[in-house]
């Protein structure tokens, strides 16, 4: 135990001497949390639509003023007068405009006729967010004009009453639980990956392995260390993102203590995958290499960005096997649900049992000799 | 030294198994190696090398890049694993009883790697703790070993501020931190300056004497096995080729002295001239129309050498008359020719930038 516990010793030293690690483990999280946080939380606005009017009749006008309301109220987009919608379309194409109405001639005379009225709408569906966002603004807009003029006394359509459990969760807070867990992961990336195939490229690893101590106190007291400072990392960036996206769940002792036991558990599931992963490379390439493609193959199955139930089935068999899953939807259960402990439950089985499954294969692997 | 070192120090490859005891005679054996192979695949690093140490002896392995003297000392170590044969350390086999081989040796490895964020002490600190150091003398082991290498003022230094020669002291104090009864050391003093190299030689000969330590020690530098060693092992190809003390390996080399010798016109016949000089064994020649004539009577050559350049009506520009230097006996047991590593292919990480060497 006193070796294991001078390895332990050697790496939170060299940790604390070395803010920079414990910086960048907390920077990129957090940059993230707000950079797409912001980004992906708003509404389009301030985007131009073109108006072809060939019609120029009352039913038009209508068309235009309700323009003119989304203008200057909503703001999604402005409207720019064309005469020729060849040219409307065009300009559509080469991106000056983001769309384009066109109000066909005899428009009016057909809404009075109730012969089947039509608006022509050109948008640039290469932008799938932009062009489905002033979809839905335009058929909200119909909607409206189609709407009778004198509604009838009893309702006679189905309405949805929709509850909402939680209150409005913006997508700062619905990004946090993906950060806490890409913190500890970084950490762990740096700290137990980076930085332990580099100990052993330096001969570091050669000074332990004339030591007495054992394949286990060694293996053991590096995952300790490595866990010690990803879970450093995670309560940092619970605490620091919380206070960012405005939940006050960590003001609650109960919470408090199912996201430290959250925290705990990812870090060992992280780290007990890390060291599997390095126990046998000597290059210090392989790491740094490294990071970019697990980053990707392990972050976005996770579900924290993007639901599960969308993904094809094969994506789907990552996310059941990746440890970011598991920490994404306990930390979304404790940070945005207050679901509790038996929310959490079966997240901390399996994160416990992958880390402890990961390291029981890696230390076998691990070589007591050069 | 040794009087009872083998007469012959030449080993012949294939019959280095044919070495007997050697070292002070009655003197207990520190370190025994029989018929020690190491083999990576087809690649044969070690192929058979016997030989023993005696306690309280400091001993040196020379030998050419490649030539096996790091894959000796890290089987010796226990660092890597042995193909066939046996080391014994402290009485304890490296491959049985790794753990107890472990507890009795210290080692210095090639590289410098104490952690650089650290301070002295702390470093120090952790591998006393390592070695399982009761706390309570931990702490006078520190001191005195700080004492031993003059690191005392800098214990509260970090590592990363420390000199190359002060690092190279830091690291011998690290492999003596828990009273090693054997002292491994890798090359201690590449990359140190003149100065540095003489003070860890001073460092070394003081820690023998005060602690009665057994030294093995692998080297580059002649001069340093000259002036450290009791008795040398030259290695090459994987195969012990010589052993003995410096005097009988210097002894053994034809020629006792050694003649250098410039002549103010160059001319290809002068080396057959000076190989039919009596008691001259062998002429090397050397850049700039130098010639290094070894002899087994560099006085009466020295004449002679002297007298057929005035008969042919030339003069000498330089000649001095040295005696046999190891450098001589290296040459002469592993040859000159340029040797290629071949080593395991693995990456080491460069220096980081600002860091001393």
């Amino acid at each position: 135990m006193n070796r294991m516990s001078a390895i332990i010793e050697r790496e939170m030293r060299k940790f604390f001497r070395s803010p920079t690690l414990m910086i960048m483990s907390l920077m990129m999280p957090i940059l993230q949390l707000i950079i797409l946080g912001n980004a992906f939380g708003g509404k389009i606005v301030g985007t131009h639509v073109a108006v072809v009017d060939h019609d120029h009749g009352p039913e038009a006008v209508k068309v235009r003023e309700a323009f003119d309301a989304i203008a200057v109220n909503i703001k999604t987009f402005t409207t720019v007068e064309y005469q020729n919608d060849v040219q409307a379309s065009e300009d559509v194409r080469t991106g000056k405009i983001d769309a384009a109405v066109i109000i066909p001639a005899q428009y009016s005379r057909r809404v009075y006729a109730q012969d089947a009225p039509k608006l022509g709408f050109v948008v640039d569906n290469s932008d799938l967010f932009m062009s489905s966002s002033l979809e839905a603004e335009m058929q909200s807009l119909v909607d409206a004009m189609n709407a009778p003029q004198t509604q009838s006394r009893l309702a006679t359509s189905i309405a949805l009453e929709v509850v909402e459990l939680y209150p409005y969760v913006n997508y700062l807070k619905f990004l946090l639980p993906l950060t806490v867990a890409l913190a500890m992961y970084i950490s762990v990336m740096i700290g137990g990956g980076m930085l332990y195939i580099d100990d052993k490229a330096r001969g570091v690893h050669e000074g332990y392995l004339v030591t007495p101590i054992t394949k286990f106190e060694l293996v053991f007291g590096m995952n300790i260390a490595g866990s010690v400072k990803a879970v450093l990392a995670g309560i940092s960036l619970t605490v620091i993102g919380s206070l960012m996206a405005g939940l006050g769940v960590i003001f609650h002792p109960e919470a408090m203590a199912e996201l430290f036991c959250l925290i705990v558990a990812g870090s060992i599931a992280f780290n007990g995958m890390m060291f599997l992963l390095m126990v046998r490379v000597n290059d210090p390439l392989v790491p740094r290499a490294m990071f970019g493609v697990l980053n990707t193959l392990l972050l976005y199955p996770s579900g924290g960005m993007y639901p599960i139930a969308a993904f094809p089935r094969w994506l789907r068999a990552i996310s059941v096997i990746d440890p970011f899953t598991y920490c994404v939807h306990g930390f979304k259960a404790v940070l945005l649900k207050d679901g509790g402990f038996v929310a959490i439950q079966y997240d901390l089985l399996f994160l416990f049992a992958f880390g402890i499954g990961a390291l029981l294969i890696a230390t076998p692997l691990f070589k007591r000799t050069l | 030294m040794s009087a009872a070192a083998t007469k012959s120090p030449k080993v012949t490859e294939g019959t280095s198994a044919a070495i007997h005891s050697n070292g002070k005679s009655g003197a207990p054996i520190a370190i025994a190696v029989e018929n020690i192979v190491k083999r990576y695949g087809t690649f044969e690093a070690v192929k058979g090398v016997n030989f023993e140490v005696d306690e309280g002896e400091i001993f040196g392995l020379l030998g050419p890049n490649g030539a096996g003297k790091s894959t000796l000392i890290r089987m010796m170590t226990t660092l890597i694993p042995v193909t066939s044969g046996r080391a014994i350390v402290g009485g304890h086999d490296v491959s049985k009883d790794s753990d107890d081989v472990r507890r009795m040796i210290g080692v210095i490895p090639q590289a410098l790697t104490s952690d650089p964020d650290l301070t002295v002490g702390e470093n120090l600190s952790i591998y006393a703790k390592l070695y399982s150091v009761p706390r309570a003398q931990r702490e006078k082991n520190i001191a005195e070993v700080l004492e031993a290498v003059d690191l005392t003022k800098w214990r509260d230094a970090q590592t990363k501020t420390l000199s190359g020669g002060m690092r190279r002291r830091l690291e011998i104090a690290r492999g003596l931190v828990h009273n090693p009864r054997i002292f491994f050391l890798d090359e201690p003093t590449t990359g140190l300056d003149p100065v540095s190299r003489i003070a860890v030689w001073e460092m070394l000969n003081n820690l023998k004497k005060t602690r009665n330590l057994t030294m093995l020690l692998t080297t580059h530098y002649m001069e340093e096995a000259d002036r450290l060693c009791d008795r040398i092992a030259i290695v090459d190809h994987g195969n012990l080729v010589a052993l003995g003390t410096p005097v009988e390996l210097k002894q053994s080399v034809p020629g006792s002295n050694v003649v250098e010798v410039q002549f103010n016109r160059e001319d290809p016949e002068w080396k057959a001239r000076l190989e039919a000089l009596p008691d001259v064994t062998e002429v090397q020649s050397q850049s700039a129309g130098v010639y290094r004539v070894l002899t087994s009577n560099g006085s009466r050559t020295t004449t002679q050498l002297v007298e057929m350049a005035a008969s042919l009506g030339e003069q000498l520009t330089a000649l001095s008359v040295q005696n046999t230097s190891l450098d001589d006996v290296f040459v002469h047991y592993t040859g000159r020719q340029l040797r290629d590593e071949q080593v395991k292919s693995v990456f080491m990480m460069p220096p980081r930038p600002g860091a001393q060497p």
